[in-house]
């Protein structure tokens, strides 16, 4: 696994000595800060207003700000997922293929899975990085709120966002890992994952074996439990297959550029 | 050191190597030579286990190429036609990843570097950003790639290409130094430096090998095709009529020559037959001034051309 290590950090070396990771981190921060602070202020008033209305009127709603704000920021985090792991994994095969530099790493004394996992530990990596910053905000309003905070429900929505975002890294890598134009691989996972979050919306209207079927493969519909708090197995099983299918499609697809090349 | 016997590869619609077999011993430098699209680059991939083979063995150190891959892509030190280059890192950032991927134990790494980078005289550039660096300093960077790790097999896709001729010098200076303690295979289409580097030469056309010797061997092998390049003051047609005559030529061309109606004749012989008396005589006794008459062994340049042409036109494709 000593290749792997050595893949892994010259990825992480790419994503940082170029501007790449900068700018998406970037850009990525400042969109979750934008709607971080909007479903604050909205529950907020909500709340303000219900507080209002008892006062006035009696009855009324009770508010669970915390929870409500942390729910609706982790779907919008997932909607946003959609359009950012595209570009994370665009370049990761897809600008080696390009630059004869995946000669390199298969003529060298490393396994095609050392390559794959190296490459993808390293843009999970950066995933890390770029959601690390969206907890100070949780941290700080967790702190400071009453009822007592559910940190657990913040734990669950963290590893939900990483699951997800693991399996569409897996399946962008994948195709990146067909082609040798970054445009092209880009376009094909963000494509793929918006398939997958499409039929989200589809499933659900009827209740044939079809139906179940792609309901169950609705990529995002698992995630909705995260959110919740609640941590169903069955669900990271879901994103954890999704993963290992998606390495070994890449393993395999790495493995046939030997017998493709012309 | 490295053994390759019958291996084919074959591609949707062409096939590239076509029953190729070769020995290369300890030691040696092999020079691989043939046109563009002869076959050199995909044999050479095989022996790196980038690509297989569709049939035939190839081995390296005793390990077979594609059962044994990992234990031969650790002995094979590996210059691809286009250096595999990441742009955005710095010379020394980039052999240290080298090394670390082929498997160059921690301690080691540094020195292993250093010795590169010196060996490839990049010393200088070391903190460089490769993107930076002009072709021939790319160049030296994919040949420091290849020494890295030190490995017994070294495999060079057209080493000079893109180096100024200084650089080229250097670089052919640099291969003959590691000769001995590895065993090298190299490629190209510039014919001098093959007789310049190598020990032993494969020429390689159409995917078959046309010829397995030392240069010096190939050069003598067809020694007895020579060509005599004769300048005499005389109508050209009727020269070349009069030594078309003459038995044992094969072949006879003439151009004009500078001025004062003197006209420069190529005749090609068949081999093993020495005409020169007979041409001289002949002019003679027309009574042509004759200026000039040499015999021109076939340079190694023209062997290739006799080796790798089908028809026997080439006489005015011949690149000087």
């Amino acid at each position: 696994m000593k290749g792997m290590y050595a893949v892994y950090r010259k990825e992480m070396g790419h994503y940082f000595v170029s501007p790449v990771a900068y700018i998406i981190v970037a850009v990525f921060l400042i969109i979750t800060a934008y709607f971080f602070t909007e479903i604050l202020t909205g529950y907020m008033q909500a709340s303000f207003q219900a507080s209002m209305e008892e006062a006035q009127f009696g009855g009324g709603q009770a508010f669970d700000v915390p929870s409500l704000v942390m729910r609706s920021f982790f779907g919008v985090l997932s909607t946003i997922l959609l359009f950012i792991t595209p570009m994370l994994t665009m370049s990761v095969y897809a600008e080696e293929r390009r630059r004869g530099t995946m000669e390199l790493l298969m003529t060298s004394p490393i396994t095609d899975l050392e390559i794959v996992l190296g490459k993808f530990f390293a843009s999970l990596t950066l995933l890390v990085i770029m959601l690390l910053p969206t907890g100070i905000g949780f941290v700080y309003m967790l702190r400071h709120s009453e009822p007592a905070a559910p940190w657990r429900v913040l734990g669950s929505e963290y590893l939900g966002i990483l699951l997800l975002g693991g399996a569409l890294l897996a399946l962008g890598s994948f195709f990146s890992s067909i082609t040798e134009s970054q445009l092209i691989a880009a376009m094909l996972s963000f494509g793929a994952i918006l398939m997958l979050w499409v039929l989200n919306f589809g499933s659900g209207a009827t209740s044939s074996a079809w139906a179940s079927g792609l309901e169950y493969l609705a990529a995002f519909r698992h995630y909705d439990d995260f959110t919740r708090g609640v941590i169903d197995t069955s669900n990271v099983i879901f994103y954890l297959s999704f993963i290992f299918l998606g390495i070994f499609l890449t393993v395999r697809s790495v493995d046939s550029m030997r017998w493709r090349r012309a | 050191m490295i053994e390759v016997k019958d291996l084919t590869k074959r591609f949707a619609e062409r096939t590239a190597v076509d029953h190729v077999s070769f020995v290369v011993n300890k030691g040696e430098i092999l020079g691989f030579l043939g046109p563009n699209g002869a076959g050199k680059t995909t044999t050479m991939r095989i022996l790196t286990g980038f690509l297989p083979a569709t049939s035939g063995t190839a081995q390296v150190a005793g390990f077979d190429v594609f059962n044994d891959s990992l234990e031969v892509r650790k002995r094979i030190g590996y210059l691809p036609e286009n250096p595999p280059l990441y742009l955005d890192m710095s010379v020394t950032a980039y052999l240290e990843f080298v090394a670390r991927i082929k498997n160059v134990p921690a301690e080691k790494r540094q020195a292993r570097v250093s010795d590169a980078l010196e060996k490839t005289n990049l010393a200088d550039k070391r903190y460089e950003l490769i993107k930076r660096l002009s072709r021939g300093y790319k160049q030296r960077v994919g040949l420091a790639q290849a020494l890295v790790h030190d490995p017994e097999v070294i495999i060079l896709d057209e080493p000079t290409v893109g180096l100024d001729p200084k650089q080229i010098i250097e670089v052919r200076h640099l291969i003959k130094g590691l000769a001995g303690s590895h065993t090298i295979i190299l490629s190209t289409h510039i014919l001098p430096e093959v007789s310049m580097t190598c020990d032993r030469v494969v020429i390689i056309n159409r995917g078959r090998i046309a010829a397995i010797d030392t240069p010096a061997n190939l050069t003598t092998q067809l020694k007895g095709g020579q060509n005599v390049h004769i300048e005499v003051q005389a109508d050209q047609n009727a020269v070349c009529a009069a030594i078309r005559e003459l038995p044992g030529v094969r072949k006879v061309s003439g151009e004009p020559a500078g001025g004062n109606g003197r006209v420069a004749i190529t005749v090609e012989t068949s081999p093993g037959q020495d005409v020169r008396s007979q041409i001289a005589s002949k002019i003679v006794g027309k009574g042509w001034p004759l200026y000039e008459l040499r015999g021109v062994n076939l340079s190694l340049e023209e062997i290739f051309l006799e080796l790798t042409t089908e028809d026997s036109e080439h006489a005015e494709a011949s690149p000087n």
